[in-house]
């Protein structure tokens, strides 16, 4: 293709640069129209703290682990799924690996043999990580909370940053306790971190009491152990 | 003989012969000096037998008279006495039961085990250590099953003492790459608790022979929640509904109520109502294509890895039948829709646009099905994966007590909604649906020809419904507001779960709570199979074998 001229830009004319300048000064070409556009203006610049352009990075786009567990589970993938698709709000990737997740949605009871495993899983994570309570199961036990083997909620055992109550909690629930979750990532806030009742320990270090002294021949002074306690604990 | 049934067939009452045409002075010459005393149960007559005789008397029972079918073991302690009794049925024909009561002295609770009779009895029994403390002679591997190996005393029992604290250590799996493993020709690998293919927390020990699995061990428990402490501290009347809906949570909530509802109302002589039994049979198969559907997603999941079509499909349609049970129950999940005598309220008004929504379900759900079957039956890769993987050969489909669509694919012709009738299943026109592939594959067909069935059998309740005269839709029968049976009855019953046979044992003291409920759990038996299925297979097929079991850990640990 050809030209019979020249092109006439920059032999004879600041035309172009001018128009150029003139269009990112004033309106925005439509072809570039987005809020981020809008946002930086004229301006090829913004100014933030990188703090906040990293939570806003981070609320934005949040990995889930793939953690099922009990009967809340089924509506969590129904969350996952179509209709009420949890992806829609730049937060649904379900990733099966808890060292790929940044949230851990916890649905369904916790009990004794399962507790330690879930403060692996959560010990796995990478930093920063949340942790939503997915029904009255995991804030407090719900229907089973009288049972001899469950743990009165997951906060016992690892820092939680929202519950939603429920049993189960709808879909529509979970999306709005992820929205609210996202929203607090994006101000920065996170749940002050407590010692927690349920503490993984080496058995060699608890303190010695009946129980210790009879299963002192069963398990290894270097293994992990948790104290699983019903009456003590809220 | 439940209440729930219609008095058809000339068949006797309850009070007078508990199982219908078993001939139990015959059978009691059969066990001969092994039985010490007879007592009666609401379904069947119960031998008391020595406890050093189980064996024997269990295995009369199943070769001379064909009691194949050892559908549950409940371990119970009374203040003077522990007992395990055996609910044994035939799988010709499941309203042939009996009993085999074995009591033990407190100070010394052994009895022989069953397990060289019956395979399946090795997890039952290891349930009934664990839970209640009784041992069991010659059992091949008797330890905890349900709660973590460190744990002290026996919850069921009379003297736990739930306020002592416990340890649980969290001990790293066997290392497979321990210097003591690695000249070895094998390897362990540990699948579970927390995976995406155990549906849910389950943990695999398989070992690894190359890629075939030469052995792979359940590990169950991590959902242990007392279920049956539950049960046996809520009333009758109204507190212990709301927990079969978490038992199998697949949306199998009203199937389940539906086992409760049935041991209950039998014990109590509650008839229900003709109009409320065909609103449980259409709820009851709504469920049941929710809970299929799942099935089917999930295994698909596992076949093909991702969150593909063929998942957001299959929830894409519970969806529709959630909505639908939602109208009906008001909650998509946790039903809490039976009540002991009827329903808890009828069909929502307007009733023409509820039973619209539903024909229009059921008017869809042809081509649905053909889509499916495009997808995944149809599917040459999906052929590969499951065709004869996973081969499950009835004979020893019956040593486990498998039941449900797993046996059914195994050309096992057993459906209690047929062959021991309850509801208005009787009366309505429908096919128990086997398959002789005995594999993967034929699991998944049966589950998706079920849905089929399950559809006719709505059409026609929806029929029933819409012509209903308006003075006659009776939900409930009258049932007074604390139920009282009297002391010492002993019921076991069972209905025909999504999974297979869920039963429950009851046996009342006098209260207004039962004294002992025992949950008889399709996929836990179901569960105990698994090796048989997928030793010698490749692990893939491992996984395939676990997703078309179709096992819902709710109901695996209680
Ligand atoms: S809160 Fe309810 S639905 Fe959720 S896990 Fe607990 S019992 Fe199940």
């Amino acid at each position: 293709m050809s030209r019979e001229k020249p092109r006439d830009d920059i032999i004879d004319t600041t035309a172009p640069q001018t128009k150029t300048r003139e269009d990112r000064m004033s309106e925005v070409d439509s072809r570039f129209n987005s809020t981020l556009r809008e946002a930086f203006g004229s301006t090829p610049f913004i100014l933030t703290k990188f703090d906040s352009f990293m939570n806003w990075v981070r609320g934005s786009s949040m990995f889930m682990l793939q953690f099922g567990i009990a009967c809340c589970s089924i509506e969590m993938m129904h969350t996952y799924a179509v209709k009420h698709d949890l992806d829609r709000f730049g937060s649904g990737v379900p990733r099966a690996s808890p060292r790929q997740a940044d949230v851990m949605i916890v649905p369904g009871t916790i009990v004794s043999k399962f507790a330690p495993r879930m403060k692996r899983v959560y010990d796995q994570m990478p930093e920063p990580k949340f942790v939503v309570n997915m029904g009255s199961c995991s804030t407090s036990g719900g229907p089973f909370q009288q049972g001899y083997n469950v743990v009165k909620g997951t906060e016992e055992v690892i820092p939680v940053d929202i519950h939603i109550p429920g049993c189960p909690p709808r879909p529509e629930a979970l999306v709005y306790g992820i929205a609210k979750l996202q929203e607090r990532v994006r101000n920065g806030e996170t749940s002050p971190v407590t010692v927690k009742p349920y503490e993984l320990e080496q058995f060699g270090d608890l303190e010695t009491d009946e129980l210790v002294e009879k299963l002192a021949d069963d398990i290894d002074e270097e293994s992990l152990v948790m104290r699983y306690n019903w009456a003590d604990s809220p | 003989m439940s209440q729930t049934e219609e008095p058809a067939d000339g068949e006797a009452e309850p009070e007078e012969s508990p199982a219908r045409g078993v001939d139990y002075d015959a059978i009691e010459g059969l066990l001969g000096d092994a039985v010490v005393s007879r007592e009666t149960h609401r379904n069947a007559e119960g031998f008391v037998v020595r406890a050093d005789r189980v064996q024997d008397a269990l295995s009369s029972l199943k070769e001379e008279a064909g009691f194949d079918h050892l559908s549950n073991v409940t371990a119970q302690e009374y203040a003077d006495r522990f007992e395990s009794i055996y609910h044994l049925k035939k799988y010709d024909d499941p309203t042939e039961e009996v009993s085999v009561v074995v009591p033990t002295p407190r100070d010394r609770p052994v009895s022989q085990s069953a397990e060289p009779v019956f395979r399946t009895a090795d997890w039952h029994e290891r349930e009934a250590y664990d839970l209640v403390g009784i041992e069991y002679d010659e059992h091949p591997d008797l330890r905890r099953i349900l709660l973590p190996e460190t744990w002290q005393g026996h919850p069921l029992g009379r003297d736990y003492n739930q306020d002592k604290p416990q340890i649980v250590t969290f001990e790293e799996h066997e290392n497979p790459l321990a210097d003591d493993h690695r000249d070895a020709d094998t390897m362990l690998v540990n699948i579970g608790p927390h995976h995406p293919a155990t549906h849910g927390v389950l943990h695999l020990k398989a070992v690894l022979d190359g890629e075939t699995v030469a052995d792979v061990e359940s590990d169950i428990g991590y959902l242990h929640r007392c279920e049956e402490q539950m049960a046996q501290s809520g009333t009758y009347r109204h507190q212990i509904m709301p927990y079969p809906d978490r038992w199998d949570y697949g949306s199998a909530g009203i199937l389940n109520e539906w086992a409760y509802a049935r041991v209950a109302e039998d014990l109590n002589d509650i008839e229900v109502p003709e109009y409320a039994q065909v609103v449980r049979t259409m709820s009851a198969e709504l469920c049941r294509i929710a809970a299929h559907l799942l099935a089917l997603g999930t295994f698909c999941l596992d076949i093909y890895g991702d969150f593909t079509a063929i998942f957001m499909y299959a929830m894409r349609d519970r969806e529709v039948v959630q909505n639908i049970l939602e109208d009906l129950t008001g909650q998509r999940m946790m039903f809490n829709y039976l009540r002991l005598g009827g329903v808890v309220w009828d069909v929502p008004e307007p009733r023409e646009e509820f039973f619209a929504q539903v024909r229009e379900f059921l008017a869809d759900l042809p081509n649905r099905i053909d889509e499916y079957h495009d997808l995944i039956t149809e599917n040459e890769l999906f052929q590969l994966r499951t065709v004869d993987t996973g081969v499950l050969e009835p004979e020893t489909a019956k040593e486990y007590g498998v039941t449900g669509p797993v046996a059914r694919a195994s050309g096992i012709d057993y459906d209690l909604r047929r062959d021991d009738p309850y509801g208005y299943y009787e009366h309505l026109d429908w096919d128990v649906i086997t398959d002789d592939g005995k594999d993967n594959y034929s699991r998944l067909l049966v589950r998706m020809r079920e849905v089929e069935q399950s559809a006719r059998i709505i059409e026609q309740c929806v029929d029933l419904l819409e012509d209903w005269d308006e003075e006659e839709r009776e939900i409930q029968a009258n049932v007074p507001r604390t139920l009282n049976p009297e002391p010492d009855a002993e019921v076991y019953r069972a209905v025909e779960g999504a999974k297979g046979e869920l039963g429950i044992y009851i046996r009342s003291d006098g209260t207004d709570t039962p004294a002992r409920f025992k949950i008889r759990s399709p996929c836990f038996s179901n569960l105990q199979a698994l090796p048989e299925m997928a030793e010698g297979e490749y692990v893939p097929d491992l996984i395939a074998t676990l997703g078309s079991l179709d096992i819902i850990l709710g109901e695996v640990d209680r």
